[in-house]
């Protein structure tokens, strides 16, 4: 299942699932994930699935490369767990000082604001991971017309709720931070929550979510 | 309560709690974080006589200056720190690696860190602030952590619950080594690059930048020319990393770090040059060596057992 394990540093395995982005790749990236998680391997410290990847940080103090992909390959993969789905609606305004980068990808795309946005707003999206920073969900696919590389240096800071597009995909800044995504406007949601421990995340991956537009006085309206 | 605390009268230009930060969530999107400078965290801690995941005061270039008021409390400063012990008759100028007693009244300044970025305070007690994800990591970029993931403020009180019962002077002859060269081990997309940017990776000099934090640490001066794909479909990172964005600048992953990332790996620092990397400040240089996996897992080895040692000459 695991095209091949190899070492990403001296306390990471990186297994590779593929190059393609597909829900049937991610799917299978997800049931290694949560079976390995389940199964306890000593010194394994992190579990980061993404699109056709899983890294597996571990310990070195307590265990080493070696060890980590025998445990790996010999282990049982549950392919009967079922990815929980559920349905959200992220509400996002997209004003002139929420999207800097409309005019970049005018040029990039060959496409005017109105039509970038409808293709947007359009698309129903999949969550295939969550993390960059905590909650950011990676969201899939947009359409070929749509996919613009990322900024040539990233910024220092991207306010947060800002909503990204690089390639197929589409992101939420949960909170400022750095990033190189092409930023089309921003949520007044909170999608990433702290103070819960146990379920901090408003969206997980093998969520549907849909975006709806909204004006800035209703913009300004959720922070009232 | 102890009745004992410290009043931060100058917070200084970073200072958090940290401790040995938080494992299991980078699927979520929360790196590790923790002290950045692990070896002077340990030192730190055991030369109060605390639990040596206790969290620590971790501060960058200036530290804070602290009123201490209060019963005898034993004080430990870790790194390569310039600080004054303030005392109502006298002031001196303060050892690292070496426990002092500071009594009700008494200050402590801790003025910079010298040719290095982090530095440590231990104080012998329980200090009252709440973990979060089991860790009292405070990481201010995602405002996770104790004192509400921020960092301490001008005028920051400094609880203390339980005060360690052992105030023994204790004390180490310890240096911090300074590096330039720093160990790698090849990234998955090595390949990528040029020739010509293989070589300058493993044999010119980056200048490191301004830019950098507990995040990351970006480098400039050399440009690493790729010559497949500027971009990857994004995955995992890890703390060393280090990533070339499509401006041939490479930035290194450090304990803040996103955990997620769409530029190609050229490398990963070896886990037995992480303590020293850190500590590498702004302008000065980095230089890159190329070693192997099986070296890498020996001499990490061979780091641990040194700090174990030093941490039982305590």
């Amino acid at each position: 299942m695991i095209n091949k394990i190899i070492n990403l540093g001296d306390s990471a395995l990186y297994c590779d699932f593929g190059q393609d982005v597909s829900k049937e790749i991610n799917s299978k990236v997800i049931k290694y994930f949560n079976s390995i998680r389940k199964s306890n391997i000593e010194g394994v410290t992190n579990l980061t699935p993404s699109y056709n990847k899983l890294i597996i940080s571990f310990n070195l103090s307590i265990t080493n490369s070696k060890k980590i992909k025998k445990e790996i390959e010999t282990l049982n993969i549950d392919y009967e767990n079922k990815i929980i789905n559920k349905q959200i609606q992220i509400p996002i305004c997209c004003e002139n000082s929420f999207s800097p980068d409309i005019k970049r990808l005018e040029k990039k795309l060959n496409l005017k604001k109105e039509q970038i946005l409808e293709n947007f707003f359009n698309t129903k999206y999949f969550c295939y991971m969550t993390g960059f920073i905590a909650g950011m969900p990676f969201l899939g696919d947009l359409e070929e017309n749509m996919r613009a590389d990322r900024l040539e240096t990233p910024r220092v800071k991207v306010p947060k709720g800002s909503i990204g597009l690089t390639e197929q995909f589409a992101n939420i800044y949960t909170f400022e931070s750095p990033g190189g995504w092409n930023i089309i406007g921003n949520t007044p949601l909170n999608v990433f929550d702290s103070s819960n421990e146990i379920e901090p995340n408003l969206i997980n991956p093998g969520d549907t979510v849909i975006f709806k537009e909204i004006t800035y006085n209703e913009y300004k309206k959720y922070h009232e | 309560m102890s009745n004992s605390y410290f009043e931060l009268i100058r917070s200084g230009i970073n200072t958090t709690y940290q401790d040995k930060g938080r494992n299991n969530l980078y699927h979520i999107g929360i790196p590790y974080s923790g002290a950045m400078d692990n070896r002077n965290f340990l030192l730190a801690n055991k030369l109060v006589n605390n639990n040596l995941n206790s969290p620590v005061i971790e501060f960058a270039y200036q530290g804070p200056h602290l009123k201490f008021t209060g019963d005898k409390i034993s004080i430990a400063i870790t790194g390569d720190v310039i600080f004054k012990i303030i005392k109502r008759n006298s002031e001196n100028i303060g050892n690292c690696y070496e426990s002092y007693q500071i009594e009700n009244g008494d200050e402590i300044d801790i003025i910079s860190t010298n040719k290095t970025i982090y530095g440590y305070l231990a104080v012998g007690a329980q200090i009252d602030i709440q973990p979060q994800w089991k860790s009292y990591s405070i990481n201010t970029k995602a405002s996770i952590g104790s004192n509400n993931g921020k960092k301490l403020e001008n005028g920051h009180i400094i609880e203390l619950l339980k005060l360690n019962s052992n105030k023994d002077k204790k004390k180490i002859e310890y240096i911090n080594s300074k590096v330039e060269n720093i160990r790698v081990i090849k990234g998955t997309n090595f390949n990528y690059f040029s020739d010509e940017g293989k070589k300058n990776f493993f044999e010119k000099k980056f200048i490191v930048s301004k830019l950098s934090d507990r995040m990351g640490m970006r480098l400039q001066g050399n440009r690493i020319n790729n010559i497949v794909n500027t971009n990857i479909k994004s995955e995992g990172l890890i703390k060393g990393v280090i990533q070339v964005p499509p401006d041939g600048n490479p930035i290194i992953m450090l304990s803040d770090h996103g955990t997620i990332g769409g530029y190609p790996k050229i490398g990963v620092v070896a886990s037995v040059d992480y303590d020293r990397l850190v500590q590498i400040t702004p302008g000065s240089n980095v230089k890159f060596k190329e070693i192997e996996l099986s070296d890498a897992e020996t001499l990490f080895k061979l780091y641990e057992m040194d700090t174990n040692n030093l941490l039982n000459q305590i």
